[in-house]
Formats: structure tokens, sequence, C-alpha cells
């Protein structure tokens, strides 16, 4: 979460920077392959529901690759990675929040999410609420989650593809921003879908074979890996360290990351993209599994890193450790397979910030222009419409948020979207998924709650005014406001709901629930 | 097909749509409650006792390794457990309670 990504070191010890033909070749390939997809997929994108949820025709292990793409981010491969590579062990504990959200979804969301809602999860909170209120508040929701994640990503991809392939900090945003505006404008889900698929691939399979190589080194022992980074840099390498010391900010960043996890309104809103909830059901069983896998890869390639390129070079280029596992790419399998990894994680970066995008517009056109300003009422082609100018107008937004914190400490920003995710959607949508009584002023006061909360929390926290204003102390002691600010969305929708009661709205919960159970009724 | 057909409130008010329901969601939360009990389980452990895991168990592998490599494992089979129940149990029922739908 808090990974930086900011590469302003300059390479020293390696071809990292220079422009290397394999890397700008595949990534060429890559490019040329999406946009062709794109190019095909767009005749298929007509109509809403292909344009939103690629027609309902994803299976369920091709959405389970989906999502595991779009939850894979190049923060997650390069910065777990160096914190392994770093920091030892600690880097697995946070894998490990990252991944058990995942069953949760499973458990509580997926099947209710995909039998009740069309295209967002607004959707589902305001099917038996008013409209108008919930629409807003959850749109206002989505976006900050949205946006937050977005900065954090364009101003790691500028970073990282400067250090990867040398090129121009600016020019890099506006690429990764045109090219992904490319895809969602006019291959939508679909185009979307796949990029995320290809991407997923790549990056499992490069990092599988990462591995390979690495451990060959240590005759494919882990045991002699691990025995070489004891002796090396000490036991204490192989047990958790100083990462969590204070019970309540691991309870705190455990929250956050899992259940902002359920809120995250890209994942939430691949689930409408299979044809019924058996197959979302399904998707996440995949998913998980990739995800689980791809998290023991990077555990590994840290500490093969450690082991062979050592720490000390890592540290060297990057403090974070964040060029730990293309540095292990160019040791074990020389400066083509860096290229490859390389490309991999442009690749990453480009369908994450697709995936993010798509659901931004979707926010803006289903929830806020068919059901805010059109009440309701909207024909298809206008929806689209709008649906295509919000699209070019994130693509816009995020080139420019990219050039205005060039260089800024954003790290904290993906912490903040999980926050904000926990804290404002899951609460919200959990609720009028299964409390009766849940009315429209709860599910109002919930989700502007936990986003207020969030927001002053982080910025009261020792993230913000210790790591980047400089204060000695924080306000607020924990590092993330998860524990805090989940807590008081739960409970302020509770005491409003059961304050002022909305008898048609609990009439309606019964009624729905032929739909949400058995699905009857799904779209 | 010999079944009489209901309308959709009275399988509302049916107890075999209820007991479906009831049971879903305890199978959900059982599990839900499993993976918050391992998970912060280990997050306390790792905040209040970390000699524990120091523990070596192999020459120099520590018991923190299995033990955090062991909760992806099981983040994973629970979700597998429970697709596992929906794709036996709960579909079929599923599918009677809507064939009675008139």
């Amino acid at each position: 979460m808090y990974l930086s990504l900011l590469l302003q070191a300059t390479p020293t010890t390696s071809s990292l920077g220079t422009a290397n033909p394999v890397s700008i070749g595949m990534f060429f390939l890559f490019v040329a392959v999406t946009l062709y997809i794109t190019y095909w997929a767009a005749k298929k994108t007509k109509t809403g529901s292909e344009f939103y949820a690629a027609g309902r025709s994803i299976s369920g292990f091709q959405n389970g690759l989906a999502l595991a793409g779009d939850y894979m981010s190049a923060a997650s491969f390069l910065g777990i990675a160096g914190m392994v590579a770093t920091k030892g062990y600690d880097g697995l504990i946070y894998s490990i929040g990252f991944l058990v959200g995942w069953p949760l979804i499973m458990f509580l969301i997926a099947e209710p999410l995909r039998n009740l809602g069309k295209y967002t999860f607004a959707d589902v909170v305001a099917f038996r609420l008013r409209q108008r209120p919930i629409r807003i508040v959850s749109s206002v929701g989505s976006l900050m989650t949205i946006a937050f994640y977005l900065i954090a990503q364009m101003v790691g991809a500028g970073g990282l593809i400067k250090t990867l392939f040398g090129l121009e900090y600016e020019i890099a945003v506006v690429v990764v921003g045109i090219v992904m505006t490319l895809y969602v404008l006019f291959g939508g889900m679909i185009a979307t879908t796949w990029v995320q698929i290809i991407k997923a691939v790549l990056l499992l399979s490069g990092a599988t074979v990462l591995v390979l190589l690495s451990l060959a080194k240590f005759g494919f022992s882990p045991a002699a890996l691990l025995e070489n980074v004891s002796t090396t840099y000490g036991q204490e390498m192989l047990s958790p360290g100083g990462y969590i010391t204070n019970p309540f900010d691991a309870l705190s960043l455990g929250l956050a990351l899992m259940l902002g996890t359920a809120g995250l309104p890209h994942i939430l809103m691949r689930f409408y993209t299979v044809p019924d909830a058996k197959a979302a059901r399904k998707s996440v069983f995949v998913a998980t599994g990739f995800i689980g896998y791809f998290y023991l890869l990077t555990f590994l390639i840290g500490f093969s890193a450690m082991a062979l390129v050592g720490k000390p070079s890592i540290e060297a280029i990057d403090k974070g450790g964040n060029m730990a596992a293309l540095l292990l790419a160019e040791q074990t399998g020389g400066t083509a397979f860096l290229g490859f990894i390389a490309a991999v994680a442009f690749a990453t970066i480009l369908a994450v910030v697709a995936g993010l995008t798509l659901s931004g517009a979707s926010s803006i056109s289903h929830d806020l222009y068919v059901h805010v300003f059109k009440k309701g009422v909207s024909d298809e082609k206008g929806e689209m419409k709008v649906a295509r100018r919000a699209t070019v107008a994130l693509g816009i937004l995020s080139i420019l948020l990219g050039l205005v914190f060039k260089g800024q400490n954003v790290a904290f920003m993906v912490g903040l979207a999980f926050s904000i995710a926990a804290s404002a959607n899951f609460p919200a949508l959990l609720m009028s998924i299964i409390w009766k009584r849940f009315t429209t002023k709860g599910a109002v006061w919930s989700i502007a709650t936990g986003a207020i909360l969030s927001l002053v929390l982080i910025v009261l926290s020792p993230t913000i005014m210790v790591d980047i204003m400089g204060y000695e102390e924080a306000i607020f002691p924990l590092k993330n406001p998860a524990l805090v600010s989940m807590s008081g969305a739960f409970l302020m929708g509770i005491v409003v709901s059961l304050l002022q009661p909305e008898p048609a709205a609990a009439a309606k919960f019964e009624s729905e629930k032929l739909r949400t159970y058995l699905g009857v009724g799904a779209e | 097909m010999n079944q009489p057909l209901q309308t959709p409130h009275e399988i509302l008010e049916s107890p075999d749509f209820k007991r479906l329901v009831k049971k879903r969601w305890s199978v959900s939360l059982v599990l839900t409650c499993t993976m918050l009990i391992v998970y912060f389980g280990f997050l306390l452990l790792v905040a209040f006792n970390k000699q524990v895991l120091a523990t070596r168990i192999g020459e120099y592998t520590t018991l923190a390794i299995p033990i955090g490599l062991g909760i992806i494992l099981f983040a994973w089979v629970l979700t597998g457990i429970y697709v596992f129940w929906a794709n036996n149990h709960y579909d079929t029922a599923v599918e009677n309670l809507k064939n009675k739908i008139s």
C-alpha cells in the first residue's frame, strides 16, 4: 500500500533506463495486439450491456483471470517483491492482507451483486432505496476511490517507464493515457476484459519463469534459497520484523486491505460480465487461486532478488526496492528477459488503468447521467454517448493528474483508495444486501461518513503528517484510518436507519429476495 | 411436472425458500468468520508474539513461512469449499424452487 513507485534514482549498474530493443519490441507487440482486439471488440460494442458488461458473455474462468488481471497491479508485482527483497518476511504479511478479501467477496457479495445489479454496484444499493440520493453519494464514493487509485497508478507508470525504457516521464504518462482511453472508448468492457486476460497470463507466466530461473541457481531448493538469505542478511529476514508493532495499526490496515477489496468499483463491476451467479462464484474461485499463486511467486522473487542481486544493489537503484524483480530478471535471464519483464510491467499498468477508467465512466454515465440527471429515463443511445464522453474526459483527466502529481509522494493514495472503498462503498453495499431495515438516509449517511472520515483521518495520520509533511507526531495515531472510518460508516448507517424507518424499502426487501437468491428476473 | 405451481409470494413464504436463505447465510457466515479469525489471529500473533513465528522448523526455515503461505492456500481452499457446497446443494435447491414458480 505504501509502495513507492517513484523512481527518481538513476540506474548505475544495470541496463535499466536505456532503450532495450526487446522490451520496446515486446511493448509494441502488446499494444498492437491489444489495439487489434479493441478494433474487433468495437464491432461488438453497440449496446449498453456490451459496453459496460461485455454482453454478459464472459465465462467464469475468463472472468476469474480478468479479475486477477485487474487486481495484480504493477505496484503489487514490483512493490511486494521489492518489499520482500529489502525487508524480508514482512512483505508477505502485506500480500496476505490483499488476498484474504477475496473469499469475503465470494461469501458475502458476489452472487447477490450479480443477481440484483445491472452495471455498477450502486445498482444494488439503490435497488430498493430512493434512486437519486443513493446514486449521487455512491458515485461520489466510486469516483473518489477510482481517482486516488488512478493517480497512484499514473504517477507510478510515468516513473516506472522512465526507469525501464528511458522515456521521458511526461511522454510515458501521455502514452499510457491515450492507449488505455482507446481500449475503453472503442472496445468497452469486451476489450478491457481481454486486455486483462492477456496481461494476467503474461504476468503469471513471466513471474513463473523468473522464479524457475532463480531457483535453478539453488538446485531448485527453496530451503537452499532461504539458507542463503539467512547466512547473508541474518535469520531475522525470515520472520516478522518491525512492520507491525501496534496491534491497532495492524487491525486497521488489515481491515482496509481485506474489505477495501470488496468495495473496489472496478472489481465489483466485473461480476456483471458473466451470465449468472454460478459463473460469478466460479470466477472468484479462479481469481483467488491465481492471485494467491502470484503472491507466492512475488515472495520467492523477493528472496531470490535479495540473494542473487543483493540488497545493497537493489537499494542503490531504488530505496523501496521496486526494481528488485527487474534486476533479478536481468541477472538470471539477461537483457532479453529483462525486456520481457519490463514490457509485462508496462502492460500491467495499462490494463489496470483501463479497468479503472471504464468503471469511472460507468459511474458517471449510468449512475449520474441516467439516474440523476435523466431521473431514470434515458435512451440507450444517449447513455452510450455520455459513457464515451466520460471515458475521454477521464482519460484526459488521468493524464493531467499524472502530470500534476509528478515527483510527489503519492504512494499513500492506494491506501486511501482502499480505505474509502472499505468505508464508503463496502458497508452500504453489504447492509443493502443483508439488512431489511436499511434506509435511503442510512445509506447516504453511511457512505458520506465513510468517505469523509477516511479523507480527514488520513490527512491527520502519520502517513501524511509525519511521512509527507514532516511533523514529529500525528494527531490521529493509525497509519490507515479504516478501523475508525469503516466502523463509523456501519454505525451511522445502522443508527440513521433505525431512527427513521423506511417501510417501502423494507417491503421491497422481501420481494427482491426471489431475485437475490434465485436469480429470478436478474439481468 | 406433478408439483403444484406456486405464486412468487407463496414461494417467498414457503418453508423451503426460507430454509434455503437461512442455510445460505449460515454457510457464508461460518466461512467468513473462519477467514476473519485466521487472518486477524495471524496479525495479532505478528503484533504480540513474534518469537513464536521466528521458531525454526528446519535448518533456517521459520514457522512464519509455512503459516503465511498456508493462509494464502487456506483462503483459496475456503472459496473452493463454498463453490463445492453451492454447486451441489444450493443450485439444486434453487432449481427446484424456480420450477415451482407459476
